[in-house]
């Protein structure tokens, strides 16, 4: 089986907040979130999604999904954790609560603010997470990345050629990231805010699967523009 | 849903642009292969008034598709299954106007969005399935096979019984199609075809004869004829094709000209002559494709010979190799093999 987790969210978020989190703001008519989760219900090598958000939208979200989308696959939402990782595991956890598992099972991991992802990287995603047991989605990096320890004295610049920058899915054979997960230290835990970092900690291949430029991330109000013009080729007026 | 779809903005110029498809009423598709048509070369090449440019972009072009069943809300279709979208949208009922004619009906890839796009949205009425065993990069083309099974069932409507030799003038791509189907359909018919380049005539090796134009034998006469050339050349062409048909024939029209074409009316009406026209395809066409193709695989053989380069796009950047690979094409298709 193949399952999609749609990462929606940290904690903190309350409803009547001024700051509505992104994923619940309106793009061409609808929320950010049902953009996200409807590429992954139309996509025939999906079979079920759960989608992860902080515990005060869960009935929102589920009302939001009921509105929009037909009938057909089913969509669990749950509650997330308190850490990226932490919501990866009440991921893992739901599907071996509720489903039997094998070595083929795969878990398609994705940020619900990133609507613009594409049929082919969710199956590219798939097909190296099959091959390899894991998959990053990234593009080459366009600026020199920087390093500084200090936040003040560049500490070294690394060749760009060899930079990438990351976005998602990022896809794991399920059994193989459980496995790496229950490996990792309670400090090693604390530290490593990314799945596919632990499997390169743990000396895992990655595979890259070619993200696209416009599969970006609405993070700030900046994002929010930028995604109303991908939509509607022109500005927003907020 | 947030859709991606690949438009010319102008000449030689592609981008992308996202829409927000209705996944509760359409049956979306994956593209598997596409062929590049010589009406989307002249929209990328800028080949077209400015006026039609204006009006037409941006959109996005490639007309010609086959594609898999990602998602079908209506429940018409399974996922997987193999089919051809039909680029022609009717916006309203017509019993004596065929859909590809009213001039209310949409067109993809002329004024309207193509199918280079992520997923392919459309009406479950606009879906042809492709039978088993029928090559994908074959199928790519089946719109235009479909423009020529369209003619050949038009000339069957208005043409008189006596079809013992059918004369085909054009040795590109829609004279080799419709030729084949000619062949297909009128098994008993002798089929000539006339050409310019010696080379693109050898292809036509199901013909019972095929002629240089500047070599015809004066006492050569067709009962029906089909003008397959295009262009300034048509008027050469529609003129031999008058001299050479027998009196009351009837004379298929299929080549697109940007300027108005002389024609010797005189003999025209000596002669009787039927002149009709031909363009695009319905539904039904495309259905009828399937079915010749399906009961002919000497002609999904030949068919095969118009494969030509198979460009796989991954990126804006294919897209235009894919062009420029079709630009320098004389015969054959340049077929996408859609990864993007």
């Amino acid at each position: 089986m193949v399952f999609a987790a749609i990462f929606a969210g940290g904690v903190g978020s309350r409803m009547g907040n001024i700051n509505t989190p992104k994923q619940y703001l309106d793009l061409g008519g609808k929320p950010v979130i049902i953009h996200t989760v409807e590429k992954f219900f139309v996509n025939d090598r999906v079979d079920e999604i759960i989608v992860l958000c902080p515990k005060p939208w869960i009935a929102h979200t589920k009302s939001l999904i009921e509105a929009n989308l037909p009938a057909g696959k089913k969509i669990s939402v749950i509650e997330g954790g308190k850490t990226r990782n932490g919501t990866l595991e009440n991921a893992i956890e739901f599907i071996n609560s509720n489903y039997e598992t094998d070595e083929d099972t795969i878990i398609v991991t994705h940020d619900a603010v990133r609507p613009f992802l594409t049929h082919r990287i969710i199956d590219e995603n798939i097909d190296a997470a099959i091959e390899y047991g894991a998959a990053d989605t990234v593009i080459p990096a366009t600026d020199t990345i920087v390093e500084s320890k200090d936040g003040k004295i560049i500490s070294s610049i690394p060749e760009r050629k060899n930079m990438y920058q990351g976005q998602t899915p990022q896809t794991f054979r399920l059994k193989l990231l459980e496995s790496v997960i229950e490996s990792l230290t309670d400090d090693e835990k604390d530290i490593l805010t990314d799945a596919c970092k632990i499997f390169t900690i743990k000396d895992k291949p990655v595979y890259m699967v070619e993200g696209e430029v416009f599969n970006i991330k609405i993070t700030y109000p900046y994002d929010m523009k930028v995604a109303y013009t991908l939509l509607k080729g022109k500005d927003s007026d907020d | 849903m947030i859709n991606q779809v690949y438009r010319l903005t102008s000449p030689g110029i592609i981008d992308v642009a996202c829409t927000v498809p209705d996944i509760k009423n359409s049956v979306l598709l994956r593209p598997l292969y596409m062929s590049v048509c010589k009406a989307d070369q002249r929209y990328y090449l800028g080949n077209r008034s400015k006026e039609a440019l204006k009006a037409k972009l941006p959109m996005a072009l490639i007309h010609e598709c086959v594609a898999k069943v990602e998602f079908d809300p209506t429940g018409n279709f399974k996922p997987g299954e193999i089919v051809v979208p039909v680029p022609n949208t009717p916006t309203e009922d017509d019993d004596v106007i065929a859909e590809n004619y009213r001039l209310t009906s949409h067109f993809c890839s002329s004024g309207y969005d193509g199918f280079l796009r992520d997923y392919i949205d459309i009406d479950p009425g606009r879906l042809v399935r492709v039978p088993e065993g029928v090559d994908l990069k074959i199928a790519a083309f089946a719109e235009l096979i479909s423009v020529a099974v369209h003619a050949v069932s038009r000339f069957d409507k208005f043409s008189h019984s006596r079809k013992n030799a059918i004369g085909v003038w054009g040795d590109g791509n829609v004279g080799f199609i419709t030729a084949l189907i000619l062949k297909a359909v009128y098994p008993d018919s002798k089929l000539y075809v006339f050409g310019t380049v010696y080379e693109k005539l050898a292809y036509f090796s199901f013909a019972d004869g095929t002629f240089h134009v500047d070599n015809v034998p004066a006492d050569l006469m067709v009962d029906h004829a089909f003008e397959c050339v295009g262009g300034e050349a048509s008027r050469y062409a529609v003129a031999q094709i008058i001299d050479h048909i027998n009196p009351e024939g009837s004379i298929g029209l299929m080549g697109v000209s940007e300027s108005p074409v002389g024609i010797n009316t005189r003999m025209v009406l000596e002669k009787g002559l039927n002149l009709f026209g031909s363009s695009r395809s319905g539904v039904a066409d495309f259905e009828r494709t399937m079915q010749i193709l399906s009961a002919n695989p000497n002609a999904i053989a030949y068919l095969e010979n118009l494969v030509g380069e198979v460009v796989s796009v991954r990126s804006i950047a294919d897209i235009h190799k894919a062009f420029a690979s079709d630009i320098s094409r004389s015969f054959g298709k340049t077929i996408i093999k859609w990864e993007k």
